[in-house]
């Protein structure tokens, strides 16, 4: 707040509470300026007319003008609101259920709860011992009114118990009317009774009678929004074009002034009963144009008109666009593309981005000259500055041709708004925003080109690719929001997620399947390649010692290169993703696996094992990231990250990679078994059915026959592909990329690989195998009830030998599943997202490790029952009791 | 069939009821009043089986509940009794 605002709106305060509340028809009548009679806005000359819809007395819309009441310009005033006394009380829409609960809980006579007094007695300790928590009292105040209501309806027992009159059912007709027995209730006659309701009897139906009573839900006088809240527009063609609300308090006007004529010459009871229902109308589609059961009002043109409720609900409502979610400056968006060579910490902003987006950054003894030269740059070279604040806020716009005079003028205690440069940090975002890293801060890298640049690493958190993807960046304005973002918000921070404790950011797709060539048993490099991967991924180190010399020529392995990249003192052994589950896979009998996937790092050096996904693969239990940041600290982790993928990229660029369709060849005599795995496959099957026919099929426990041989069947195709699978897998070795790729974890499973090369097996919709599509049948060309494996589904083709026209239809019947499970868990995990923040949201963890909520509710006693941060805790435990005890008794041995 | 005795099920985390002087001290662990606290309702089975067992109404009471499968081993939570 600047001294300005103090002097016009007085010193900031500080809300204390709030509270709901209804107004009351003095309320409406004493915040009014004025009774608003007439039903037109303008005169003839364009002045609005007095005692009209835009009285100058409640505010102003138009530049230059002064307020009427307040005296302040156009901006300042916020306007005041005015009253339109109806003829008649009507119901306000938004309280019907509420009128109707009243009337059902009340005497039709003397309007009294309808308990008799030791109840009332009762339900008004329980209130007043347990008057403290909201949901406790509600469920009392809707057993009071459940009970109360029963009164009415039922022949034995319908007799008020204060009065003793006989109490009729009410019946509630959406929206706005009310039938007691079988004569209407008007609005005057429910409010008439609810005027006699006692404050405590109104307390116990749910009212607090100091700040609402229930007959101000039947509006006598109606409160007429500020113009200010429905400004008229002036077209470009000079024609008045007034809002929405504003068109029907026109209505409004007109509809109560015709009935206070009517009643006023006494006008017959039918006439003025229809002028009556026409100003609920009208009064309930001001409310609310959208009522069950009301047609929508609409303007001349006949589009439908928005009015309070429209403008306050959904997606484009006031709450969920301009309140939870608004458009902000010092924002950018563009286009993402990847940038294998800046850090994860980095983002790549455009210099067109660059040169909009501003910092403020005050002069001081340290910086004036560096701002001046920035300023004397103006605003169209980068990097320069586009404004300059003198200390008494005065803002100066920098060109080419005040340039130079501001830099001139520039003074310790200006504030320079420059250009963003190297090293600033901004927020970054890709929506949708799900999770806490979908924002993250980045230091800025002033690129050329259009797109935003991100490192690989950091797309599984923000779940980008590069096919089209856009993301936000924001620019923190001071120096504490900077701080903040950069201590909690930056990338390194949120390597290990706070959701299930392993990395979120790491190698992925290529890294993966480059780092095994690279560690593989056997790769050597002479000292130019050396030399080129220790410059790229900026290792400061001495030249290690040759493994191996061959004729002279000194040859490093893999292995030792990636060495290079470790903290002297790492120790740390486990099983890489290559694994086949050998025997001398484990921690005791080691170093011996064939694959050499038993990872063994000592004091900083990779003696055995394949680097891959297990290593540092994002979203993954990988082993050496994970130790590495939480060990070693977040710096670590980036350095790391930083070199070892720019690390594979080079050796990537030595070694070279591609895949082809003979990755998934299989010789003759395999394609052969993997044939015959399949035919006896659906041999079984046809046995089964023929059994089944036969009447000799056993039933399983609980299941039909039916089911029994559905399930199988499925059973014993399954265990025909999964063979012809492992057929398949058996000619495919680590010499194949393919195999490579899946393997290590880099993209694809072995099942990939095998649908490609042997079989693809069952289709299914919904878990079951296809069986719907025509009459009894999948498709056409199988007989009724034919429920062999080609005719339900079972692909026996290969991708790569090709599928026949029926096998094809049955995988798109498969693929559509999908697709369409896709499209709908979106939406509804969504809609459950949406709802699961608003519940959560205000809750934190409280120093004695409670969760509680904001009105301190407790939640759990521990944070998690475990008070453990997932992202500080070996795979959700506090401490790794496996290592420690590995570390012992190894030292133990040594010892 | 006869009847059985959920509080003694395995699936059934053991429920204990606070004494006045436990409810005392607990209280001021945690630095609040029994409205602070999640709820559990005495039409709850379990609540129903305590107090048939012990032949006491446990309307206003807390309840210590302890759970063995939690992730910490051995989870401890509390639930204030209404109805
Ligand atoms: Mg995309
Ligand atoms: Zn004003
Ligand atoms: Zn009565
Ligand atoms: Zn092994």
């Amino acid at each position: 707040m600047n001294e300005e605002d103090i002097v016009l709106f007085g010193p900031p305060k500080k809300i204390k509470e709030i509270r709901f509340a209804l107004l009351s028809p003095e309320e409406i009548r004493r915040m009014s300026v004025t009774t608003v009679v007439y039903a037109d806005t303008y005169d003839d000359e364009g002045y609005p007319i007095m005692g009209g819809l835009m009285d100058p007395k409640l505010g102003v819309i138009d530049p230059g003008l002064k307020c009427r009441t307040c005296g302040l310009k156009f901006g300042e005033c916020q306007g005041h609101f005015g009253n339109i006394e109806l003829s008649r009380p009507v119901i306000h829409v938004g309280y019907a259920k509420e009128v109707y609960d009243v009337l059902k809980a009340t005497c039709k006579d003397c309007s009294r709860l309808l308990l008799p007094e030791d109840r009332i007695f009762q339900y008004k300790e329980k209130l007043r011992e347990e008057g403290v928590r909201g949901s406790i009292r509600e469920n009392i105040i809707s057993d009071i009114l459940n009970e109360a209501a029963k009164k009415k309806g039922v022949l034995k027992d319908n007799k008020c118990p204060h009065c003793g009159s006989e109490q009729l059912k009410i019946k509630f007709e959406k929206p706005t009317s009310y039938k007691e027995g079988d004569k209407k209730l008007t609005a005057s006659d429910i409010r008439e009774r609810f005027e006699n309701i006692t404050d405590d009897d109104a307390y116990l139906v749910g009212w607090n009678p100091e700040t609402a009573r229930p007959e101000w839900c039947i509006l006598t006088v109606l409160p007429v929004a500020p113009v200010t809240v429905r400004p008229s527009i002036t077209l470009e063609s000079g024609i008045r074009s007034e809002d929405d609300l504003t068109h029907k308090l026109v209505d409004i006007i007109r509809i109560n002034q015709r009935l206070r004529e009517n009643l006023d010459a006494g006008a017959p009871q039918l006439i003025v009963e229809d002028l009556w229902e026409l100003l609920q109308y009208h009064v309930t589609t001001y409310f609310d144009n959208e009522v069950s059961g009301v047609p929508p009002a609409r303007h001349r043109s006949g589009r439908v008109l928005k009015t309070l409720t429209q403008r306050l609900k959904g997606k484009e409502g006031r709450f969920r666009n301009n309140l939870s979610g608004k458009r902000v400056d010092f924002s950018a968006r563009t286009v993402i593309s990847p940038d294998p060579n800046i850090s994860i910490n980095e983002v790549g902003v455009p210099e067109f981005v660059a040169m909009e987006l501003t910092l403020p950054e005050r002069a001081t003894i340290r910086n004036i000259e560096r701002l001046r030269s920035l300023v004397r740059k103006g605003a169209f070279t980068y990097p320069g500055a586009n404004y300059i604040i003198r200390p008494d806020g005065k803002r100066k716009r920098v060109t080419d041709i005040t340039s130079d005079i501001l830099a001139e003028e520039l003074e310790m205690g200006y504030v320079v708004e420059r250009h963003l440069q190297d090293g600033d940090i901004v927020l970054f975002n890709r929506q949708p925003s799900l999770h806490r890293l979908s924002i993250m801060a980045h230091e800025v890298r002033v690129m050329p080109y259009k797109t935003f640049r991100l490192n690989l690493c950091v797309c599984p958190p923000y779940n980008a690719d590069f096919d089209g993807d856009e993301m936000n960046l924001h620019v923190p304005q001071t120096e504490e929001s900077q701080a903040e973002a950069r201590i909690l918000m930056r990338v390194q921070e949120q390597i290990i997620s706070p959701r299930f404790g392993e990395p979120v950011i790491g190698g992925s797709q290529d890294y993966l399947s480059g780092a095994y060539l690279l560690t593989k048993k056997g790769r050597m490099f002479d000292k130019n390649q050396l030399a080129q991967m220790l410059y790229v991924s900026e290792i400061d180190c001495e030249t290690p010692e040759p493994a191996e010399i061959v004729d002279g020529v000194p040859y490093w392995t893999g292995k030792q290169i990636f060495s290079l990249l470790l903290p002297n003192d790492l120790n740390i052994e486990y099983k890489s993703k290559v694994c086949q589950k050998c025997d001398r896979c484990s921690i005791d009998d080691n170093k011996e696996c064939k694959f050499d996937a038993y990872v063994v790092i000592e004091n900083g050096v990779l003696k055995s094992g394949i680097i891959d996904g297990a290593t540092f693969k994002a979203r993954s239990t990988c082993k050496l990231l994970d130790k590495l940041v939480k060990d070693y600290g977040t710096d670590a982790g980036r350095k790391f990250l930083d070199s070892v993928t720019k690390l594979i990229l080079w050796s990537n660029c030595i070694i070279g990679f591609s895949t082809g369709i003979d990755d998934e060849d299989i010789p003759k005599e395999g394609l052969n078994l993997i044939e015959k795995v399949l035919k006896d496959g659906k041999d079984k099957v046809n046995k089964l059915i023929d059994l089944y026919r036969e009447g000799y099929l056993e039933p399983l426990p609980g299941r039909s026959v039916e089911e029994t041989l559905e399930s199988r069947i499925m059973q014993t195709l399954a265990e025909s592909r999964d063979k012809a699978g492992s057929i398949a897998e058996r000619y495919m070795g680590m010499d194949r990329e393919a195999v490579v790729m899946a393997r290590t974890g880099a993209k694809g499973n072995m099942l990939d690989l095998t649908q490609m090369s042997a079989s693809l097996g069952q289709m299914s919709v919904r878990g079951n195998r296809l069986h719907r599509g025509y009459f009894k049948r999948s498709l056409s060309s199988f007989g009724e009830d034919d429920v062999s494996a080609e005719a339900r589904g079972f692909v026996s083709s290969s991708y790569k030998k090709g599928l026949n026209p029926k096998e094809f239809f049955f995988h798109a019947m498969g693929g559509r599943e999908g697709l369409v499970d896709t499209a709908v868990r979106t939406a509804q995990s969504g809609y459950m997202q949406r709802r699961l923040m608003n519940a959560l949201q205000d809750m934190s963890v409280r120093y004695d490790g409670t969760v509680r909520t904001n009105d301190d509710i407790i939640v759990q006693f521990k944070y998690g029952e475990d008070g453990i941060d997932p992202a500080k805790s070996t795979y959700g435990k506090a401490v790794d009791i496996d290592w420690i005890i590995h570390k012992v008794l190894k030292s133990g041995k040594g010892a | 069939m006869s009847k059985i005795d959920i509080t003694k099920h395995e699936l059934v985390p053991q429920h204990i009821v606070l004494s006045p002087e436990e409810e005392i001290l607990f209280l001021e662990k945690y630095n609040i009043t029994r409205n602070n606290l999640p709820l559990i309702k005495s039409s709850d089975p379990i609540i129903k089986a305590i107090e048939e067992r012990d032949n006491i109404s446990l309307k206003g009471k807390i309840i210590k509940i302890i759970r063995y499968n939690s992730p910490a081993g051995e989870g401890v939570y509390y639930r204030y009794v209404i109805d």
